[in-house]
């Protein structure tokens, strides 16, 4: 019952922590070439913007279905 | 759960807990008593505010339409001429097919999932706290029998309705575009070819395992991308709720951003269903 209760705890951890892993490597580096791209080009930064911010809605995406994931576990199961 | 109403993880679970209704051997039953029926059970508050705002942004949207006028637009006007054009734009740049459902159903996905996300920022217990007193004053219930969530997309039901539509749509299209035996060939001879027949049927199963992976991850992605970020969001809210008075700094800096989230989730969702419209309705490979 309480191995139960300390794995799921693990398991929240994992969950949120691997997710933030994989989305600050992934945004760093987006970030970075956007960065480079409006310094070189700066007419192109307004449609750059926007493209980013779809890029950012996906690379978010499986880490926050992570947290959906871990915030369930940890208060609703 | 004993002593469910005082505890946090009470106040927590209470506020998780979507309204149901079922119809049990006892005729139509609701809440607690649903908890043996099965599979249909409905969500009450969440089709009650989803089809809600729904007649919301069709009303706003036909009344400005109705007044429209070549002259000196109005503010509503304006306003909804800029949502207009901006997903029109979206849709020209992206969609690469013929058809006029298009824009209208881009519009539609991201006017509505937005206003569904938007009541996200309502305070967490103001309206379900008002819904309590309702159903103390004018029903005699017990207020913490009384259940309802405000944002329809953190319920997984609502986003994954969503996204079962425009999976439909997008078989839809690819058949009317490329036909059934177009579309059955798309799945089984991408990516792997072979010019000798023999080397193409045995590849048959691998195209097939990886195509299916592939068509059935987008509205899946689709669907739990929206259900994440907002039941997150949501749950945050709730405890950032909990910690008392020190929530005033940490609810509005939470809250900014998730105004950024709110947006942002709404147009991905548009934006990926015209990508993967397009993808389906075009000659691929």
């Amino acid at each position: 019952m309480e191995l139960a209760l300390g794995l799921k705890y693990i398991a929240v951890a994992l969950l949120i922590g691997f997710g933030a892993i994989g989305t600050g490597l992934g945004f760093g580096n987006m970030g970075g070439k956007f960065l480079e791209a409006c310094a070189r080009q700066p007419e192109l930064a307004p449609s750059l913007q926007v493209k980013m911010f779809i890029l950012a809605g996906l690379i978010d995406a499986v880490a926050m279905i992570g947290v959906g994931i871990a915030m369930f576990l940890l208060f609703a199961a | 759960m004993a002593a469910e109403e005082l505890t946090l993880q009470g106040h927590i679970q209470h506020h998780l807990t979507n309204a149901k209704m079922c119809s049990t051997d006892a005729g139509i039953e609701f809440n607690k008593a649903c908890s043996e029926a099965g599979f249909w059970t409905w969500h009450i508050d969440t089709l009650a505010w989803s089809i809600g705002l729904g007649i919301l942004f069709l009303m706003i949207f036909r009344s400005a339409a109705k007044k429209a006028d070549t002259g000196v637009p109005g503010k509503l006007q304006c306003f909804i001429e800029m949502i207009v054009e901006l997903v029109s734009d979206n849709v020209r740049d992206t969609f690469h097919g013929k058809s006029k459902l298009i824009a209208p159903l881009a519009l539609t996905i991201f006017v509505w999932v937005f206003l569904m996300n938007l009541m996200d920022l309502v305070p967490v217990d103001f309206l379900p706290a008002f819904a309590g007193w309702v159903g103390a004053t004018f029903f005699g219930m017990d207020s913490h029998d009384v259940y309802m969530k405000i944002v329809p997309t953190t319920d997984l039901n609502m986003t994954v309705g969503l996204a079962a539509g425009v999976f439909l749509l997008m078989i839809g299209y690819a058949i009317r575009i490329k036909g059934v035996l177009g579309f059955i060939k798309e799945l089984t001879l991408h990516p792997f070819h072979a010019s000798n027949p023999v080397v193409q049927a045995i590849l048959i199963p691998f195209n097939l395992l990886l195509e299916t992976i592939a068509l059935v991850a987008k509205p899946f992605s689709l669907a739990l991308r929206l259900f994440g970020n907002l039941y997150a969001g949501e749950m945050i809210f709730i405890l950032i709720g909990a910690i008392g008075l020190f929530q005033l700094p940490l609810h509005f800096v939470w809250a900014v951003f998730h105004i950024l989230v709110i947006v942002l989730q709404a147009f991905v969702f548009m934006m990926l269903t015209i990508v993967y419209l397009s993808m389906a309705s075009s000659e691929s490979h």
